[in-house]
């Protein structure tokens, strides 16, 4: 029988389309109405409540806890003050990534970290001698995340704490009587948080913050809507923008992290003593320059994209709903140059947009490629303009809680 | 000269199109000056706090109809422009009935099976024929239309263009433009539907902002004009702006000062200063002279022509193809505030988030015209209301809602009264409306506002309250908007130019007029310097 979250007594008589789908051994909703653009609007405009429950979470104790961080993960989480999170990703020796999650730095000897596939063997058989503790307490803690421009006045009218909390910060709180973790973080791309309980309290934290929301537009949001907003937020899933290096065939099937876009973790990897896994992989890889990709937003042009559809009597098509299989990127010479690994329409963008890999020479903004797509069974290519990730990145993502984004100003 | 400045082009009227004119021009490279005349921009697109935290969209009050390629030769997106979603169209009954169409296609064929199962695919067929009209016709929608009395070369060649492109069309395709262009919505739909509150609520397209019921000759053109616009690529679906059709002017504004564009509020243009035939400037009412060799009105036909230029300065058949033109104002706006969401009984206000369409049938809709033939408003008014705040939660103060209501018919010209003395009659007549649909209706309402036609006039101008700026009839389209041989935005001063909806392609939020104006007056201006019309019409 698969499993349900621990808030999904409240979350399922919310449902009112009876579609679920499977995540990580969960029953998850795929859209709670039929309108699943609808629960996109609400996470853009208003606040959307996401059960991210089915996360692998690890606690990560002991004394020689950074330091077996510091030693499997990528990016130094010596550098993560307690009270803060990393979005991280771990490595295998020849430098590509196995997986991304995000780590929660409670104190030296104390993390938790997420992610969405089970990753407890390959952390556990790196512990070596260190004095290290690795539990997987993935059922005993569900998290809600509540996303969205109102979901800071919405959760700091319940906890004062959160109001100040800064972007990849966490704290404790409490929520409807219950002792909460919340952190600033999501796969939306927008001004958002996670709260982090304890399966029991579930309910009461559920309540507490369903009534907070009252009246502001507040809905669920299921599985459908939030692959649409992370593919704005240019944030990477796995099996769809990368694939795990431990589960790979061939190495056209691994990612680096340089190629995947994260070269920003690595900034001081020429010089760093830390030891990781992938360290000296990678070091090779950018002193020969040999990524074979960028990670890269893609904007379709609307115009183009508009009249080859039109010119073959066809309406252009304008779906939100994500393609997740690959599509071809040519240079001006017809030279296959990369590929789209998610496209979707995006509404608040007004285009197509796709997360894309090139050849690293076509990476930098306002490059221009030729998106293949077929119309009437034929192949033609559409005009895309090259551009940094994430595509839509309002300021109240970021912005400190006395700043408030002008209506609508978004992107 | 008593002029503290000159301009390149100077736009009066600060609505939509004038917004969109001005952005162009000044994207083009002109110095461009655009005059408002009320404390704020945006026309009858504006979203107003008449209560704190209650924002009402007086006018306007949904798009569909901006032109895509504005959205991002504007750059819009960056200066905010963000439609959201409106799920629902809700079509309520009194007998307890209703029907919802929705984005969800399954759902949307569940409901329509509920009362006709031959008509769910038949709404299939309609909106797929539907679409092929409206990809046909876009062309036609998004170009300056040929001058039909010209005799010059290039609308020769325009035309046969023109006829190449019909010429191509399957011939389905454009017996259905002639259909609609020609006849009733009625007659059009009859052939689809045969469920009535299926077809009060698509019939309900063939007759807003127009003068006509659904059984009249006519009706037609209004019903494919107002599935010519497109949500996220749908050929006839309305969003909401973020901030209502307001917030959509605002962001049209950022983007016009954004290209350099200067807006002046409060500053009506009571007269167009012309020399010799040419245009020199405006006069301000306050007496300020201000100068440009290119000035476009936003205005309506009446306002450009015999009312900012002397009826002298203008050719006799324009003047009276003017005078000719129908604006008969027929709709109103009753915007609420309320308390709580208002209840369908067996509903809650979260299932019919969007359009709620009250026109159960389409003898409602004849019958509620046929007060309005006789010069008096609907008894039982046709409304499409729409609870905004159930959309863009910053409408209202949490918990509360602002509900905005189109009426129809309420003919500009009333018959032994006026709109002073019967505006509380008709916020009653549609309140009352309201409340037998949605019992305890009336409890809810926190304020009314009421908006006649005659309000429509007063405030934004808009002649006999028409909120297309003139009657969407074919001899007001087209070849003819707003007046045979003066379809090109040029007008016969040179230099003078029109760019309101009561040009092509005509009223709705489109911004088209404006576009197609900017795109006509950089083509004049890159060939010899601001032209007139090139040959007076007729």
């Amino acid at each position: 029988m698969i499993r349900t979250t621990p808030f999904h007594e409240r979350l399922a008589p919310l449902n009112r389309t009876g579609l679920w789908q499977h995540w990580s051994g969960h029953l998850a909703a795929v859209k709670y109405q039929m309108d699943d653009k609808f629960e996109y609007f609400a996470v853009r405009n208003a606040a959307g409540i996401v059960d991210t429950s089915p996360l692998y979470k690890y606690r990560i104790t002991g004394h020689d806890a950074e330091a077996f961080l510091a030693g499997v993960l990528t990016r130094d989480i010596r550098l993560c003050r307690d009270g803060q999170a990393q979005y991280t990703l771990w490595c295998d020796d020849s430098g590509h990534i196995v997986e991304d999650g995000v780590v929660f730095r409670y104190s030296s000897d104390h993390f938790l970290l997420t992610s969405a596939e089970p990753n407890l063997a390959w952390f556990s058989d790196r512990i070596g001698r260190q004095r290290v503790l690795i539990e997987d307490v993935s059922a005993q803690y569900g998290s809600l995340a509540l996303q969205g421009p109102r979901s800071r006045g919405i959760l700091a009218a319940l906890d004062d704490a959160v109001g100040g909390l800064g972007f990849f910060h966490h704290t404790p709180a409490k929520m409807g009587g219950a002792a909460v973790n919340v952190s600033r973080t999501g796969y939306t791309g927008d001004l958002g948080y996670e709260v982090w309980v304890e399966a029991d309290d579930a309910n009461a934290v559920f309540d507490a913050i369903v009534d907070a929301s009252a009246g502001q537009g507040v809905i669920p949001v299921g599985m459908s809507a939030l692959l649409m907003l992370r593919i704005e937020a240019g944030l990477v899933l796995i099996d769809v923008d990368f694939h795990s290096s431990r589960f790979a065939y061939t190495d056209e099937e691994r990612t680096t992290p340089v190629e995947l876009g994260f070269g920003w973790m690595l900034k001081d990897i020429a010089t760093t003593d830390r030891a990781f896994i992938g360290r000296d992989a990678i070091r090779r890889e950018l002193t020969d320059g040999t990524s074979r990709w960028r990670m890269v937003g893609l904007k379709v042009d609307w115009q183009d994209w508009d009249r080859r559809y039109r010119a073959e009597g066809i309406i252009p098509p304008k779906d939100e709903h994500p393609v997740v299989w690959e599509m071809m990127l040519y240079d001006d010479g017809m030279e296959r140059v990369g590929y789209t690994t998610s496209f979707m329409y995006s509404p608040a963008l007004q285009r197509h947009i796709a997360m894309a890999r090139v050849r690293p020479h076509l990476a930098a903004p306002g490059s221009k490629v030729h998106l293949e797509v077929t119309i009437n069974h034929r192949y033609q290519t559409v005009a895309c303009e090259v551009a940094r990730p994430p595509l839509f990145n309002p300021a109240r993502k970021t912005a400190a809680a006395s700043t408030t984004n002008p209506a609508g100003a978004s992107a | 000269m008593t002029a503290s400045r000159t301009y390149d082009a100077i736009v009066i009227g600060g609505g939509h199109n004038g917004l969109v004119n001005g952005a162009y021009l000044a994207k083009s490279g002109l110095r461009t000056l655009i005059l408002e005349r009320r404390h704020l921009v945006g026309g009858a697109a504006i979203t107003e706090e008449l209560m704190p935290g209650f924002h009402f969209t007086t006018f306007s009050y949904a798009v569909s109809l901006l032109r895509p390629d504005i959205i991002h030769e504007l750059d819009l997106v960056k200066h905010g422009y963000f439609p959201l979603l409106m799920p629902h169209s809700f079509a309520p009954a009194d007998d307890g009935g209703h029907i919802t169409l929705s984005k969800d296609r399954n759902l949307t064929i569940q409901e329509i099976s509920r009362h006709s199962r031959r008509d769910a695919d038949a709404y299939d067929q309609y909106g797929h024929d539907m679409a092929q009209i409206v990809q046909a016709l876009k062309p036609l929608f998004d170009s300056v239309p040929p001058n039909l009395f010209s005799g010059q070369a290039e609308d020769a060649l325009a035309l046969a263009d023109l006829a190449k492109h019909l010429k191509g069309l399957p011939q389905r395709v454009l017996h259905n433009i002639v259909r609609l262009l020609t006849g009733s919505a009625a007659d059009f739909l009859d052939d689809y539907f045969e469920g009535e509150l299926l077809k009060g609520l698509l019939s309900s397209s063939g007759i807003i902002g127009t003068k006509v019921g659904p059984r009249s000759q006519g009706s037609g053109v209004v019903l494919l004009f107002h599935n010519m616009g497109e949500q996220d690529g749908v050929f006839g679906n309305w969003g909401f702006h973020k901030g209502g059709n307001g917030g959509l002017t605002q962001v049209l504004a950022r983007a016009a000062q954004s290209f350099g564009a200067e807006i002046k509020l409060e500053a009506a243009v009571s007269k167009v200063l012309t020399t010799n035939g040419r245009t020199t400037g405006v006069v301000l009412a306050d007496g300020t002279e201000l100068h440009a060799p290119v000035v476009v009105s936003a205005l309506d036909p009446r306002r450009t022509f015999p009312e900012l230029v002397e009826p002298r300065e203008l050719p006799e058949d324009l003047v009276e193809n003017i005078q000719r033109y129908k604006f008969q104002g027929t709709s109103s706006k009753v915007n609420f505030a309320l308390d709580g969401l208002p209840e369908f009984p067996g509903l809650d206000g979260t299932q019919f988030r969007g359009f709620t369409n009250i026109a159960p049938s389409m003898d409602y809709l004849e019958r509620a015209f046929d007060e309005a033939k006789y010069g008096w408003y609907s008894s039982k008014p046709y409304l499409d209301c729409c609870i905004q705040s159930t959309i863009d939660p910053d409408m209202a103060p949490a918990g509360k809602h602002v509900m905005s209501c189109f009426t129809h018919y309420t003919p500009y010209k009333l018959k032994g009264s006026d709109w002073d003395t019967e505006r509380d009659n008709l916020g009653d007549t549609v309140q009352r409306r309201l409340e037998e649909l949605f019992p305890g209706f009336s409890k809810l309402v926190l304020r009314r506002e009421v908006v006649t036609p005659l309000d429509i006039e007063r405030t934004v101008g808009l002649s006999e309250g028409n909120i297309f700026a003139g009657e969407l009839m074919s001899p007001q389209l087209y070849f003819f908007r707003p007046a045979p041989g003066w379809n090109q935005y040029r007008t016969p001063i040179h230099g003078y130019y029109q760019c309101g909806s009561g040009t092509h392609p005509g009223g709705c939020v489109t911004g088209g007029p404006g576009r197609l104006a900017s795109q006509q007056i950089v083509r004049d201006l890159a060939r010899s310097g601001p032209a007139a019309g090139a040959a007076a019409g007729g």
